[in-house]
């Protein structure tokens, strides 16, 4: 329990984990309560002809689009989808790659050479170009994005997973468990994981970032959400034809954008300093 | 090149082919196996049952899985990546045909970021904790977190469109450069023409600076790590005890390792760098793969797709292998596989 308040009050004192923190919490509060902070909460999907491209005003802080709908109300209920994508897909990353990670990296065998050879297939296609082939064969809808999203970010987790259990099983600690007759199944599932569980942390948040990016990417250049969702991505791609008048139509969905990904960045870099006594700051 | 070298060049050789055919399955079983009807993907939106049919026959889609993966080979062998159902012609020669601008392209972002991050990731270093180094960190955060399309989108509407100092899309605004690589800035180097030249010129600054954003940020990062590891490092304590002057331990030693870590990046970054293309060509209307990419999603293209991703994944991994040889050269400690 000392660790876990200790590992917390380093936590509330490194101002960019915290901030990185406070901006993610705040995501999710606005993902969960979109539908009673928008002030048009009809708009994700009701047009309004009479209202359209208006800029910035009382009436609609960020303006609308063209369709006359609020852009800030779109934008709340975009972190929702943005979210719920990057959630399911980092996490489904996880359950495939920390596994195999595992495995590969206890066992020194043919089968751990193939699970790293096969991480290393995945990983020769620069990933936004491989979740594009992806989601294009799946075809374009919001699963395509997060199924897409899982296969091309899994192998990350098991690089990681892999080097750290491959380090671990050096130490004294590990043969030590096993000379005290546990068994194989007992020390992968219950000693290695939480030795290895920081870089994995670290790297689930940085992998938020990532996976919002490619995301938004993919709404973009239209193999993602699809309109009239209200994907950030999405959003810019409709914007482009409406520039340079309305620029508040491309302009707010980016830092909706920018501001979260920062946010999960900071907290990942926050937390590997925070989690990893190794890395002392400015050594970064 | 010494004897030890030329050994680890020949295994990185060997190491990279499994890569290369497992790259090919992949590719394989994810255009054959994830699609429900891989002929009518293939056949795009438009086609008529019948067209679709005689397309299954074709290539073999109503043959066993395995019959079909040498065939692909067969083919992918012979350069034959299937026809663009968009121009009509075989997609290898539309992935010719479009490289140079990508690759100029990519060329470009690639100086930008190697010539601003690497003095800008030193300084930093060599300062630690001053406000240059604070607001770097700050910058490359920053830097990793912006949606590149978002970013060209900003540009474009900034200095294309409200001060109308630069173009807002396109490779060149005059006839292009007598065709020798395919690349306008190089053509019109070697062909002395000046015109040319500066049209080029302006028109891929922008997109240039967009893609370089990211990967610019990314090794100014590693370049500042990679300093103050070196700074540590007794030699350079020797060297300063033996009463060099810091300017000439920092020009002699200290560069020279700085450079090390940032080669090793180079192969990380081109990566970085093809995927943006697609994204930032998209934007600027830039005639290579990535906008050829963006095209043949919109039209459903999908063999066209497929050839973009492959040829992206073997470029990939072929730079790698250059990168990884030519690490040796400069530090033979990382001979070893």
């Amino acid at each position: 329990m000392s660790n876990l308040r200790l590992a917390w009050i380093k936590f509330s004192r490194d101002r960019l984990a915290f901030s990185g923190f406070l901006i993610v919490f705040s995501l999710v509060l606005v993902a969960i309560f979109a539908g009673a902070l928008a002030p048009y909460p009809e708009d994700t999907f009701s047009i309004h002809p009479a209202e359209r491209l208006q800029p910035p005003s009382l009436k609609h802080y960020l303006g609308t689009d063209s369709m006359g709908r609020d852009i800030f109300s779109r934008l709340l209920f975009g972190a929702r989808v943005t979210l719920v994508i990057s959630f399911i897909a980092v996490g489904s990353s996880l359950l495939i790659g920390v596994p195999l990670g595992l495995v590969a990296g206890y066992f020194e065998n043919w089968f751990s050479e193939l699970i790293m050879r096969i991480a290393d297939i995945f990983l020769s296609i620069p990933q936004v170009i491989l979740a594009i082939f992806l989601a294009q064969s799946f075809g374009p809808s919001i699963n395509s994005v997060i199924l897409a999203l899982s296969i091309t970010y899994w192998p990350w987790f098991t690089r990681i997973v892999y080097a750290e259990t491959r380090s671990l099983k050096k130490t004294a600690f590990i043969e030590a468990t096993e000379a005290l007759g546990a068994s194989t199944l007992r020390t992968i599932l219950l000693h290695v994981p939480p030795n290895v569980s920081s870089p994995i942390i670290v790297r689930s948040s940085i992998g938020m970032g990532f996976t919002i990016l490619t995301a938004a990417t993919l709404g973009f250049l239209g193999v993602g959400a699809q309109p009239p969702t209200p994907e950030w991505g999405v959003t810019i791609a409709e914007s482009r034809e409406y520039l340079p008048d309305a620029w508040w139509y491309a302009t707010f969905p980016g830092f909706a954008i920018f501001l979260v990904v920062m946010g999960f960045n900071m907290l990942g870099d926050g937390l590997r300093d925070i989690l990893d006594p190794r890395i002392r700051r400015g050594f970064e | 090149m010494h004897k030890s070298n030329l050994i680890y060049a020949l295994k990185r050789i060997i190491y990279a082919v499994p890569t290369i055919i497992g790259l090919l399955i992949l590719t394989f079983l994810i255009s054959r196996v994830i699609p429900s009807d891989p002929a009518a993907l293939v056949a795009g939106e438009m086609a008529t049952p019948e067209q679709i049919e005689a397309l299954r026959h074709q290539y073999g889609f109503d043959q066993p899985l395995y019959l079909q993966l040498i065939d692909y080979f067969q083919r992918l062998f012979q350069g034959d990546l299937g026809k663009s159902l968009f121009s009509g012609r075989r997609v290898f020669m539309d992935l010719i045909d479009r490289f140079p601008a990508t690759l100029e392209l990519t060329i470009v972002a690639m100086l930008i970021s190697i010539f601003v991050g690497t003095p800008l990731g030193i300084v930093a270093a060599l300062k630690r904790n001053s406000f240059l180094d604070h607001a770097l960190r700050g910058f490359t955060v920053a830097g990793l977190a912006i949606a590149s399309f978002w970013l060209g989108i900003m540009f474009q509407l900034l200095f294309s469109m409200w001060l109308g100092i630069a173009p807002l899309g396109g490779r060149i605004g005059v006839d292009p450069p007598k065709f020798i690589s395919g690349m306008y800035l190089l053509d019109a180097v070697l062909t002395l023409n000046g015109t040319a030249f500066l049209s080029a010129l302006q028109h891929i600054a922008l997109p240039s600076i967009t893609l370089s954003f990211s990967s610019f940020a990314t090794i100014a990062r590693f370049t500042r790590s990679g300093v103050l590891d070196v700074i540590q490092e007794d030699f350079i304590l020797y060297e300063r005890a033996m009463g060099l002057p810091p300017r000439l331990v920092v020009y002699k030693y200290l560069l020279r390792n700085a450079v090390i870590s940032t080669v090793t990046q180079i192969g990380l970054l081109f990566g970085l760098l093809l995927a943006g293309t697609v994204v930032i060509e998209t934007v600027f209307d830039w005639p290579g793969l990535g906008l050829y990419a963006f095209n043949s999603i919109v039209l459903s293209d999908y063999q066209a797709i497929l050839g973009v991703t492959l040829w992206a994944g073997i470029a990939y991994v072929t730079v790698n292998l250059i990168v990884d040889i030519s690490l040796t050269i400069i530090d033979p400690r990382k001979a070893e596989l």
